[in-house]
Parts: structure tokens; C-alpha cells; sequence
């Protein structure tokens, strides 16, 4: 009996001990996500303001810098990223626009799960529509004549069942609001045969000045392709092995893609595809990048690289489109770059 | 010795206790080990609800291929179990077994936190996989042992349902977390560490450590529960109008060695020798190659539905809550008309969820009733099976025992979902779906055949 009341005693010791730790634990991440929503010493200027997407000049991008407008979608004028940032209300993970249209995936924790949606937003960025999503968002993308957007998700099992770890990728005509929800269900043409299986996922769409080609990443079978497809005819047709995150340039002869340099590996490296010679360049950055890259214009393209020695918050750096001089940090402490 | 074997009626008093109404009663240790599941469960659940989130949001992984590690770690979990099992009977020490595969899971949580590449995770995953390889088939042990024959069935549904129960708190813990300290995954992974320690804790402290072979040497010692208490167990159970197959269980106790000796492979292999066992264990691993994985079903319930796709996260806690509230009465029933029916009987009710999915109308009842029906197979299988094994393996093997058969049905299974992933590449989901069915009911209906002789020899 005495046995007993000393394990007794003991038990209650220990879950005093762990209850003290884990909300030790708890408190100091509250405090630290809380921290990151004060502005820091050093960080750079932001303030709140008024943000359109038919605005020109201007680089629209998720800020990251430490403060309130944190995930907040903010804007820069295009030659002079320094400058003080203007931050709308509206908080995204990922985010584009193009002509008055923009796209913003927004994740909320819930009870028993993440929820997730896309928000289709007119250029005083108010929500023209709500979509919700099927898992964690990832890339986001808007025609150049804003009428098209798409969107990929991360979908998984989550709790009982990891044998589901795919993506989702939708495309949605913002004139008629027919939304495809999944490229999977597109026919493909896989080196010049009609091609089927369960295996197929699709991620990174980019669009073409007509508003019916695109481009896109379509993996099967442990393999990523390059495929180009048209939504009227609800086709897609392999190009080149290899590319993952199309992004098509502005004039539509090149693709700045990231290329797997090691297979099974999560390493990458941002090349440009001519799409008439099928020619790959290889860009200035030496760093793994693992984004949609951006167009700025004809000759640099943006995307984001993990912040040096901190999880969870990433910079924007460009660098020449043909493979010569070196990356350049756009702006620190952003993500979604999106010019106006 | 198990605390249990103290309350285990083995006198001439039985009956009148049983029927005072200790029947509804379970062994003190199945309601710690339960305990000890429950934490656990909500501890690893936790981990499992937000590790897809971590690695897109905060590690920045593209997660595709991840899947197919997953399946590989579920293949070498199987194969640890069987080593678990067998240690556990060799050193006769089935707590130490337990806790050692209890406390190397506890100690992968604040890893993940270190865990800054896809290698160096999968590492820790694979530990953390090979610490419930290990636990398994001891816990099990534990459980038979310290029941008697006759109400295995009730106290493996009480620990599944305990179990299930720590599973379905675990996300709803994690998301708490989440939304108190946004991004906060490193306390989502420490507090679930804490949660893992208080696991093993409990078991330290309140699951009896003495062993079988002790016991017995120290003769006349209170709670004798090895291979004589297995006889009064079955002798007690026998009397009762349950399970059929206790007259096995007397035979082969008697047949079996005495524990003094250390138990060498080649006498856990020799268990492969008791035709019962090997049609059990043929059995689970027959009707395991046809038991489509759980997320398919979900995916496929998903499809034929037309739910939204937010809400498919959400699938498995339909078939958790069903399974969690039919444990212990499914297991009780086991115990009273025949474990072999009620298996059987929940693999039919498998097979009328796979009918349901590929004939029945689409209504808003068809996700409620697959689910329940999807609840209702596990209740009345995943305890049953091991609780159908007390009667069949000699105590001082039991955990081999149980490895062999849960081992073979988990290899079954792994087997399944690749298959499964194949046929419906191939063909699409509904000739995949109808592929297994036919295969399930060929297997049943094999099951029926060959697991009755054994029952009609008696």
C-alpha cells in the first residue's frame, strides 16, 4: 500500500513536472508568434495604406518582416523595392495578381484541422469569391488579362493515413466562374501517346497572353514533365522531363522553371527553357529554389529563397534571366512576388 | 505476475462472482495499459495530425514521394514486431519490452525538432515506427495474460476503445496548440514529448514487472498467472457458455514446457506447429490481402459521395468514433457466441461497405452508413483476433504468438495497398474496388472453412 501511495505520489510529481514543461513550451511559441506580429528594430518600414492591383509600378508581394501587417499583401514601386512598404488588410500564404485580378489562399487552424481557401479578389482587393480548398496552399497564379486564375494545393490524409500525399491544382474563369477543380481530370498526351493513370499530379500552373494555353508540372510515375494544355479542349501534351514550377516570360519564348538537380532529393536549381530550341540555361543562384519564380520583365526573373539561418520566413531575390551576373536581393523578409 | 491474476477468479467461488457481476469487470493491468495507450495515442496522434503541415509550411517540403516512405516503415514496423514479441518471451519481461518500445517513441518527439532534412526525419520516423513495432505484441501480452479465457474479447475491446479514444484527441490537442502559439510545431512536438514521458511513466509505475517464471519458482505465491493459471483460466471459461476453442488452450498449456527454460527461436517457430494458430495467422493474413487500406476506403467513400474535399481529414474520425463505442460491447459478445463468428462477421460487414460503394444509390446516408459499417468491421476484428489467440498459444510464447499472427496480417495488408494502388492505376477505382470484394469474399468464405474443424474437434 505504501508502494502504491509513493508511485502515486510520484505520478503526481511527474505530471506536474510535464504539465510545467508543455506549457512552458506552449507559452514561449505564443510568445514568439507573438513577437512576430511587433515590429522589430531594424526591420523595414511598412504601414498600412491603400493597395489596388490596377495600379503599374508597383511589386506586390506577402510581407514578412516582423510587425502587424505580417502576411499582409503590401506593394513597393518597382524601381525603388527599398521604399516604405504600404500594406493592405488583406493576410494571405500565397498570393498574385494581374490586371485588377488577384488570388489569395488563405489558412486558418480549426478544431480537428487546417481550413483552407482561395479568395478571388477585384482590384480594390475585395473578396469577389470564395473557393474552398482541399488542402495547404502552395502556388497561385493569374492570366496576364486577369481573366484566368489557378491555384495548387497540397492534399494529404493527414491523421490516420499518409498514403495520400498529393496535389490539387484547379483553374477557374473568372468571366463565366467555371471552376475546373482538378487537371486531373484533362486528357493528356504523354510523348505523342494518349496517357492514363491514378498516379498523375499537377502543380505550378502558368498562363499565355491568349487565355487559353498554359503551361504546368505534371508528375507520373516518379517523373515530372513539362506539359502545355489548353482549357478549351481540356488537354494537356508532355514537352520536356524535368521541369518542375513553370513560370512563361512575358514575350512567351522562354519558361524559367526549377530543374531537380538530384533525384529523390529536394534539391533544385532555377533554369530558363527556350521553348523553341528547347535550350536549358542555367541562372546565376547557386542556392536550392524551391518557388514559382516571377517575371519582372523580359530579362529578370524573382522568386523566394528561405532567410538565412531562420525557419519560417523567406527573402525575394532576382537574378538575370539568360544566365549571367548574380542574384541581387529584391526584398527581405517577402514571399509571392507579383508585379503590377 | 499480472496485478489481474489476483482478481481472475480461480477458486470455487468463481461462478457466484461471476455472476455477481464482475463479469463486466476487466483486469486491473488492461485498464493501465489501456491508460498507457490512451496517452500514448494521443501523443504520436498529435505528431501525425500536423507533420504534413510542418513539412509544406515550415520545412518547405514538397511531400510528394513521402507517401511511399510511409508505406515502407509500415513493412518494417511488421517485421519489428515479430523481434518484440520474441524478446518479450525470451527475456520473460514483457513490460521491459513495452517500455523500451514505448520510451524510443517518446524520445523521436523532441528529434522531429531537430529534424531539418527529408533524410534526417525519415530517420527519426523510422525510429519512432520501430518503438510501436516493439510495443505491440508485449502490450498484447500483457493483456492476454492477465484474462482470463473467457473475456479476452471484453478486455482487448476495452484497450482498443481506450486506444481509439487517445487517437481522436490527439488532433483536436495539436490544433489547440496551433491556435494558441501560430506556427508553433515546436510545441505541438513538445508537448507531445511530455505527453509520451507521462505514457511511458504510467507504465513504469502501475504495470506489475514481475515476471511469469518468477512466480512460478516462488510456488503458493499470490496470482500464479502462467501456464496452470492459463489451465484455470480455460477451466473457468470452459463452464461459461463462451468461446468453444478453450479446450485448446488447456491441451497445449499442458503440452508446452515448463517456462524455467529461456524460449529459443526455435521453439517460438515450433508455435507455427499448432494448427490452430497457423490457421489463424493464414487466416488474418488471407483476409488481410483483401482488406483494402484505410485510405482508399476514405478516398473512395470521398469520390463516390461528391464530399468536399476540406472535409476528407475529417472521414476517419467517423469510423474512430463508431469503433471506439463498439469495442467493448463487439469484444463481449465475441466472448459469448465465438470469436470466429464475430470476425467472420466483420469482414462481411467489410464486404457490405464495399457493396454499398460500388452499387448503392448515392444518398446523403451512404457516408454515414459506410463509415459505420467501416467502425463496425474494426470493432469486431481488431481486438477479436488477438483475444481469439489466448486459447491457442501457450502463455510463456504468448507474445510470439501474437507477433506471428499480427505480423503476418500487417505484411498482408502492406501487400494489399500496393496491389490495391496498382489495380486501380490500372484499371480505375471501381474495377479495383470490385477486384477486392470478390477477392474478400473467396477469403471468407476460405476463413469459415478452415478456422470451423478446429472448433468441431472439440
Amino acid at each position: 500500500m505504501t508502494s502504491m501511495r509513493r508511485r502515486l505520489l510520484i505520478l503526481v510529481a511527474a505530471v506536474l513536472v510535464l504539465a510545467g514543461v508543455a506549457t512552458g513550451v506552449v507559452l514561449h511559441a505564443a510568445a514568439r508568434a507573438d513577437r512576430a506580429n511587433r515590429p522589430q528594430a531594424g526591420g523595414p518600414a511598412v504601414g498600412a495604406g491603400k493597395l489596388t492591383l490596377d495600379q503599374t509600378k508597383r511589386l506586390a508581394f506577402v510581407n514578412g518582416a516582423a510587425g502587424p501587417h505580417r502576411t499582409a499583401v503590401a506593394a513597393v514601386p518597382s524601381d525603388d523595392p527599398k521604399a516604405k512598404r504600404v500594406a493592405s488588410d488583406l493576410k494571405c500564404v500565397r498570393f498574385y495578381a494581374a490586371a485588377g485580378t488577384g488570388v489569395c489562399l488563405q489558412s486558418t487552424t480549426g478544431v480537428l484541422k487546417q481550413s483552407n481557401r482561395a479568395l478571388l479578389l477585384d482590384a480594390n482587393l475585395r473578396t469577389r469569391r470564395t473557393f474552398a480548398l482541399a488542402g495547404t496552399p502552395s502556388r497561385a497564379r493569374v492570366s496576364p488579362s486577369g481573366r484566368l486564375a489557378a491555384w495548387t494545393v497540397f492534399v494529404s490524409g493527414e491523421s490516420y493515413s499518409s498514403a495520400f500525399f498529393s496535389t490539387r491544382t484547379s483553374i477557374l474563369d473568372t468571366r463565366t466562374m467555371k471552376l475546373v477543380p482538378s487537371l486531373e481530370s484533362f486528357s493528356i498526351v504523354k510523348d505523342g501517346q494518349p496517357y492514363k493513370a491514378a498516379d498523375v499530379n499537377f502543380w505550378g500552373v502558368t498562363f499565355a497572353r491568349d487565355d487559353d494555353t498554359f503551361y504546368a508540372t505534371l508528375n507520373t510515375a516518379n517523373k515530372t514533365y513539362l506539359v502545355r494544355g489548353s482549357l478549351a479542349q481540356r488537354k494537356v501534351t508532355t514537352l520536356i522531363e524535368n521541369v518542375e514550377c513553370p513560370s512563361l516570360s512575358p514575350d512567351e519564348t522562354r519558361v524559367a522553371f526549377k530543374k531537380r538537380i538530384l533525384s529523390r532529393t529536394d534539391l533544385w536549381h532555377e533554369y530558363v527553357l527556350d521553348l523553341k530550341t528547347l535550350k536549358e540555361t542555367a541562372l546565376a543562384e547557386r542556392h536550392s529554389v524551391d518557388d514559382q519564380a516571377t517575371w519582372l520583365e523580359n530579362h529578370t526573373v524573382a522568386y523566394a529563397l528561405p532567410t538565412q539561418g531562420k525557419v519560417g520566413t523567406s527573402d525575394l531575390w532576382s537574378v538575370p534571366a539568360d544566365g549571367t551576373g548574380t542574384p541581387r536581393l529584391l526584398i527581405p523578409g517577402a514571399s509571392s512576388p507579383a508585379p503590377l | 505476475m499480472y496485478l489481474t491474476d489476483r482478481s481472475a477468479p480461480a477458486h470455487a467461488g468463481t461462478d457466484q462472482e461471476r455472476r455477481r457481476g464482475p463479469g463486466r469487470k476487466v483486469a486491473p493491468v488492461v485498464l493501465v495499459l489501456g491508460t498507457v495507450s490512451l496517452i500514448t495515442d494521443i501523443s504520436s496522434e498529435m505528431v501525425t495530425a500536423v507533420l504534413p503541415l510542418y513539412l509544406v509550411t515550415t520545412l518547405g517540403f514538397s511531400p510528394l514521394g513521402f507517401g511511399t516512405l510511409d508505406g515502407v516503415y509500415n513493412g518494417v514496423s511488421a517485421l519489428v514486431q515479430l523481434t518484440g514479441g520474441h524478446l518479450a518471451d525470451r527475456i520473460r519481461n514483457h513490460k521491459l519490452l513495452a517500455g523500451l518500445g514505448y520510451g524510443l517513441s517518446a524520445l523521436c518527439k523532441p528529434l522531429l525538432l531537430l529534424a531539418s532534412s527529408i533524410g534526417t526525419l525519415g530517420a527519426v520516423l523510422a525510429l519512432d515506427r520501430t518503438g510501436k513495432g516493439l510495443r505491440t505484441a508485449p502490450r498484447d501480452a500483457m493483456i492476454s495474460l492477465s484474462t482470463p479465457t473467457g473475456k479476452q474479447g471484453r478486455a482487448f475491446g476495452v484497450h482498443r476503445a481506450m486506444d481509439t479514444t487517445g487517437a481522436m484527441l490527439g488532433p483536436l490537442a495539436a490544433f489547440l496548440i496551433l491556435r494558441t502559439a501560430v506556427d508553433g510545431y515546436d510545441a505541438v512536438f513538445g508537448v507531445s514529448a511530455c505527453v509520451a514521458v507521462l505514457g511511458v511513466l504510467v507504465l513504469v509505475l502501475f504495470v506489475p514487472g514481475r515476471e511469469r517464471g518468477a512466480g512460478r519458482r516462488g510456488a503458493g505465491q499470490a496470482g500464479e498467472p502462467s501456464a496452470s493459471g492459463d489451465a484455470r483460466a480455460a477451466a473457468t471459461a470452459t463452464d461459461s457458455d463462451s468461446a468453444q476453442d478453450d479446450a485448446a488452450a488447456s491441451d497445449e498449456t499442458q503440452a508446452a514446457p515448463g517456462a524455467k527454460q529461456p524460449v529459443r527461436v526455435r521453439e517460438a517457430l515450433a508455435l507455427l506447429r499448432i494448427p490452430r494458430l497457423r490457421a489463424l495467422a493464414g487466416c488474418a493474413a488471407l483476409l488481410g490481402l483483401t482488406t483494402v487500406s484505410d485510405a482508399f476506403v476514405y478516398l473512395l467513400l470521398q469520390r463516390r459521395a461528391g464530399i468536399a474535399e476540406e472535409w476528407f481529414p475529417l472521414l476517419p474520425l467517423g469510423t474512430a468514433v463508431v469503433f471506439l463505442l463498439l469495442a467493448v460491447p463487439v469484444g463481449a459478445l465475441a466472448d459469448r457466441i465465438g470469436r470466429r463468428t464475430v470476425f467472420l462477421a466483420g469482414h462481411a460487414v467489410l464486404l457490405t461497405a464495399y457493396a454499398l460503394l460500388l452499387w448503392a444509390p448515392d444518398t446523403p446516408a451512404l457516408p454515414c452508413l459506410v463509415l459505420a459499417l467501416h467502425g463496425v468491421f474494426y470493432a469486431a476484428t481488431d481486438g477479436v483476433l488477438p483475444a481469439a489467440l489466448a486459447a491457442v498459444v501457450p502463455g510463456h510464447l504468448r507474445a510470439s504468438g501474437l507477433a506471428i499472427v499480427g505480423t503476418s496480417q500487417a505484411l498482408a495488408r502492406f501487400c494489399c495497398s500496393l496491389a490495391f494502388g496498382a489495380a486501380w492505376t490500372m484499371w480505375g477505382d471501381g474495377p479495383a474496388l470490385a477486384g477486392s470484394a470478390i477477392g474478400l469474399l473467396c477469403c471468407a468464405a476460405v476463413a469459415g472453412v478452415v478456422l470451423r474443424p478446429a472448433d468441431s474437434t472439440r
